[in-house]
């Protein structure tokens, strides 16, 4: 229930059709990209760095976030030439620890905030929300929108409710969580994105990481067309977020891929393609490894924090 | 009846066998636990099978169930391929199997013939996988501007009941057109084909099955058919070499949900028939308008 | 945003070579002609080398078959249709073709590795649709070899002798599973002519004959050019001719045939119109034209080699078209990343660059991708015409290269009337996502093959042929079997 909205979105929503046979043909073909040798240790350095490393459990507490923290700023022993992680993403209550933890260090902190996951609360408790964890410290808030809206036409409403958010961040950027899992058609994640972005999103995220599915390479590259589009329509380069089920290392090297041949290099890079994992790093690190020694690895190698 | 085989040659002891029963993708016992003895010529006795029970039909029904909506989904080629791969198990398997049927009492040279045959119908129906909805399939010429077209599906859950004659190719001849239509398949073998049954589970199981496509019981028929007949959730019955009692059983307790039914002679009159595929699909047709 | 460090700019990722292993077996130096089960060299002794178009060096040497090799396996044939494959009941024939079917599917790596490096056609098209599909048209046609009574109601059927068939470099395997499998099936026998640049994966597929056990002679492949085909096409012996390639030579074919009985199917040329509506989904349709003209080089007899944009949306369909075509790799055709391989030969690479030449000539404005392509070899970047006529050369006539005529259209009959303005009439594709519209379109376009929302789509159930001058007869489904038996 909207009272005084102050900041609304004028919104210019066209029909965008996708067609999902089309869509699963072109995730298949850009599948068969082969990277090998120096651009695979190129491209999972590069993933490493974009990404967020997460952890939005109930049970958190601040040992734990201290522990992802650490493990952050800190991949793995024994090699000088990793990237940082881009940043971390906790819960509102766990943002001042992270920030502690993070000093000194270039990793951000994100927040998921606005009733995360599930959305479903009144917006001036959503705003509070979102209040609570930039004051604490957050660089970066992650949003859900409100997906019983979406699916009911409130187009309006929805948009109303990411820009008011997007004010309440202050100077910290913005990802919008479209939660791709429930909104039941490429169509709509198209419309979803479109929306976000005209909307104030910094960044299109798909999803909460909580429902399957989650970050499938479907929906990403309808995210991705639409962040295209958007850029030749306005100027303005939006930046992309998968998150939840991209498993391994291959997963992320595709997801390179596909950002590489629909936006092109200018993507590639932390400030606008960001990776939303928690167990990842350490399969990369895996391949990482396998590509220097020329051996396949294990996991009892590599830190399990 | 004496249970005692046929002592062993020679000081290595073999290892027998367990019959169980193909379910869900797995080899189960009966869940009621009990057995059922089996018989070969002159009474020997051979050996133990399950004697399903109607919580295993049950059981069966919901592993079918659960089956349906990927099998149906795969493709006509891929179906067709899996067919032809069970061709390939029981060829590999062809004389495992004649000395099982013979052990049951069929002369070697019925027991050849009935192995082959078996074989060459998988490769037969496998053959239609990709062919049956070019012949029983429709685009029908209607008289307003509509592109209307009439295609199969599969109906879901089936139920084979099969004879005795020919333990194998009875069963093989039953299950082979349900399956490749997409539909999943629950069939009871009994008597002397309940071996032969049980056999044909860990072949049809390494040939790329999906689990719960076909499931494969042995008991007694007058216990299972009645379950057969009544269950809610299932789609269509076909039962081959049934008396007239069971027949008109049958026919009056698949009225409870409308369950399509197919009572079979004792003796096919060709095993090689597409409109046995037909039996179990629908016909679903879908008009569109031609315009701008 | 809030940034404690400083913004970065993107990576320039890209790709390293990635090239397929080419070394878990190994070709001869020359093969024979494959005759009555077995290899033989040219009576005259003659051979004709096989080039890798992508290197420009040879692979091997193959025979080159004269009217007397032509006519022995011709007799070969005969002998094994008369004695062995006419008696042979529909279902033991069947399972000879599931056994090719299976080794095809054995030997998949080693026959796509070949067919690239003879054919030029990159590694991941021969790999993930070329021999896999040849693979299926035997699974499919083995299939029906015992099921015939039931392919045309009311009909008896048998088959109709020997049969000869000519096919071209585009498809080479392919092309073998389109004629061989059905031919084989309604109990013909075959004597195959591959083409003379891309013989050695119909010659592997002579030996996979031979560990299949198929009866001799029912299979015979004799390679050559020109002349050999000829020779094959004007034997008396045979009871039928199938040719795909191109319009001129299926009429001189159609010509030297008159007077005979001898049945004829012809799979000839194409300019196919691809038509992009204003409410297509644009993203898909881009991608479509790319796979209708740039796949395979755009050597498709049915490639989507004219574009008809509807003007609302033709800015916005060229440009994500040439921002696509950007990513397109032209190289090495074993590498696993390359989008576009090599011309199959130099002849028809210098056709391809006369047309680029007579197109500007003509007035048109000529785009090309900036990417790299090799020193060595036959390579043409892929290029799109805009600023064209209806009656340009390079919009009537087929140019077999990655080469695209973009025109645009207004309306949908003024689409309808641009696309059927040929006297081609092999395929089409409409992009649009209106129901009634695809199909109100799909019946109006005069062609055998019409895609809708999605293009060069192949499956052994589906027939495929042309209308008009892109020939007679269909191959595929149960229509394709037709061509090969005599309904009574």
């Amino acid at each position: 229930m909207s009272s005084s909205l102050a900041v609304s979105t004028k919104l210019n929503l066209q029909a965008h059709p996708v067609d999902e046979v089309g869509i699963r043909e072109r995730v298949a073909r850009l599948a068969t990209r082969s990277i090998k040798k120096a651009s695979k240790v190129e491209g999972l350095k590069l993933a490493l760095s974009m990404v967020d490393l997460t952890t939005l459990e109930g049970a958190d507490t601040p040992g734990k976030v201290r522990q992802l923290c650490t493990k952050a700023i800190h991949l793995h022993s024994g090699r000088k030439d990793l990237p940082m992680v881009a940043a971390v993403c906790v819960y509102p209550t766990m943002v001042r620890i992270a920030r502690e933890t993070l000093q000194g260090t270039p990793i951000q902190v994100a927040a998921v905030a606005t009733a995360f996951p599930s959305g479903m609360n009144p917006l001036a408790v959503k705003l509070a929300d979102t209040r609570y964890a930039v004051g604490e410290g957050a660089h970066e808030i992650d949003m859900v929108i409100s997906r019983g809206d979406f699916l009911r036409g409130e187009y309006q409403r929805v948009a109303d409710e990411i820009s008011q958010v997007k004010e309440a961040c202050g100077k910290a950027h913005l990802k919008v969580i479209l939660e791709t899992g429930e909104l039941g058609t490429l169509d709509r994640v198209r419309l979803a994105s479109d929306l976000a972005m005209q909307a104030g999103a910094d960044f299109i995220k798909t999803s909460t990481g909580k429902i399957q599915p989650a970050a499938t390479p479907e929906v990403v590259l309808v995210m991705l067309q639409a962040i295209d589009d958007y850029y030749r329509k306005t100027g303005k380069r939006i930046g992309m977020k998968p998150a939840g089920g991209i498993a391994n290392a291959k997963a992320a090297l595709n997801l390179l891929i596909m950002v590489r041949e629909i936006l092109g290099p200018a993507w590639l890079t932390p400030d606008l393609f960001r990776i939303g994992a928690s167990k990842l790093p350490n399969d990369m690190l895996m391949q990482l490894e396998k590509e220097r020694t020329g051996v396949y690895q294990g996991l009892d190698y590599f830190s399990n924090d | 009846m004496s249970r005692s085989r046929s002592k062993n040659k020679g000081a290595r002891l073999d290892v027998r066998k367990t019959y169980k029963m193909l379910m869900g993708g797995a080899f189960v016992r009966s869940e009621s636990g009990r057995a059922l003895d089996v018989e070969g010529p002159g009474g020997k006795w051979l050996g133990y099978v399950c004697r399903a029970s109607r919580k295993d039909f049950r059981n069966a029904v919901v592993a079918a169930r659960k089956a349906v909506a990927g099998w149906s989904n795969t493709t006509a080629y891929l179906k067709g391929q899996i067919l032809y791969r069970a061709a390939e198990m029981l060829e590999g398997r062809a004389s495992g199997f004649r000395e099982v049927l013979q052990s049951t009492g069929l002369s070697s040279a019925v027991a050849q013939a009935e192995v082959s045959a078996a074989t060459d119908l998988l490769v037969y129906y496998a053959g239609w996988s990709d062919k049956f909805l070019q012949i029983f399939g429709s685009v029908n010429p209607v008289s307003s501007p509509h592109f209307n077209f009439s295609v199969t599906e599969p109906m879901g859950v089936v139920a084979y009941v099969a004879g005795e004659k020919r333990p194998l190719l009875d069963l093989v001849a039953g299950l082979a057109p349900i399956v490749v239509g997409g539909n999943a398949v629950i069939t009871l073998s009994t008597g002397r084909a309940a071996v032969a049954a049980m056999e044909l589970g860990e072949v049809l199981a390494t040939a790329d099955f999906p689990p719960g496509v076909i499931n494969l019981l042995c008991g007694l028929r007058e216990e299972l058919v009645g379950q057969m007949a009544t269950h809610m959730d299932v789609n269509a019955l076909v039962t081959q070499a049934g008396d007239s009692k069971e027949t008109a059983m049958c026919r009056q307790a698949c009225a409870l949900n409308l369950k399509r039914f197919f009572p079979r002679e004792s003796i096919s009159k060709g095993d090689e028939d597409p409109y046995r595929i037909l039996d179990t699909m629908e016909i679903k047709t879908t008009w569109h308008p031609v315009g701008g | 945003m809030t940034k404690t460090k400083i913004a970065t700019k993107g990576l320039d990722w890209s790709y390293a070579p990635a090239p397929e292993s080419a070394d878990h077996f190994q070709l001869k130096g020359q093969y024979g002609l494959f005759i009555g089960g077995k290899f033989f060299p040219a009576s005259s002794g003659k051979r004709f080398p096989t080039i890798n178009p992508a290197t420009e060096k040879i692979l091997a040497h193959v025979a080159e078959a004269g009217a007397k090799d032509v006519d022995q396996a011709v007799r070969a044939a005969r002998v094994a249709y008369e004695k062995v494959w006419r008696k042979m009941p529909g279902r033991e024939r069947g399972k000879y073709l599931y056994r090719i079917a299976r080794i095809l599917q054995e030997r998949a790596r080693e026959l796509a590795v070949v067919e690239s490096m003879d054919g030029g056609k990159p590694i991941r098209e021969s790999r993930d649709v070329d021999i896999p599909l040849a693979a299926a048209h035997f699974f499919y046609h083995a299939g029906w070899a015992d099921k015939l009574g039931y392919a045309f109601p009311g009909k008896m059927v048998q088959p109709l002798g020997v049969v000869g068939q000519i096919i071209p470099w585009n498809f080479p395997l392919l092309m073998v599973a389109w004629k061989v499998a059905p031919a084989l099936a309604c109990g013909n026998t075959v004597v195959l002519k591959p083409a003379e640049t891309t013989p050695l994966t119909a010659l592997l597929f002579a030996e996979i004959c031979q560990e299949a056990g198929l009866p001799d002679g029912v299979f015979n492949c004799i390679t050559g050019a020109g002349a050999t085909g000829a020779a094959l096409v004007n034997h008396a012996g045979l009871d039928k001719v199938a040719f795909t390639g191109s319009t001129d030579v299926g009429k001189a074919i159609q010509k030297s045939l008159a007077g005979r009985s001898t049945k004829l199917t012809l799979e000839l040329g194409g300019k196919a119109a691809n038509i992009i509506f204003e409410d297509a989904a644009i993203d898909q349709a881009v991608e479509g034209i790319i796979n209708g003209i740039f796949f395979n080089q755009g050597h498709v007899c049915c490639a989507g080699s004219r574009l008809l944009v509807q003007e609302s949306v033709e800015k916005e369909v060229v440009a994500k078209l040439k921002a696509r075509m950007a990513h397109l790799i032209v190289g090495d055709p074993l590498d696993k990343n390359t989008d576009i391989g090599a011309i199959n030969s130099k002849g028809q690479r210098d056709r391809i660059r006369d047309y680029l030449k007579f197109g500007q000539e003509e007035g048109a404005e000529l785009f090309q991708t900036s990417c790299s392509i090799p020193q060595k070899g036959y390579f043409i970047r892929p290029s799109f015409f805009t600023k064209v006529a209806q009656s340009h050369r390079i919009v009537q006539e087929e140019i077999f290269g990655p080469v695209l005529a973009i025109q645009s259209f207004r309306t949908l009959d003024e689409a309808l009337e641009k696309a059927n303005n040929t006297p081609y009439g092999l395929s089409g594709g409409v992009w649009t996502d209106k129901g009634a519209k695809i199909f109100k379109v799909t019946r109006g376009i005069k062609a055998g093959v019409i895609w809708a929302n999605t293009f060069n789509k192949f499956d052994p159930s589906s027939p495929f042929g042309g209308y008009k001058e892109s020939g007679y007869g269909r191959e595929g489904g149960r229509h394709g079997l037709r061509a090969y038996l005599e309904c009574l």
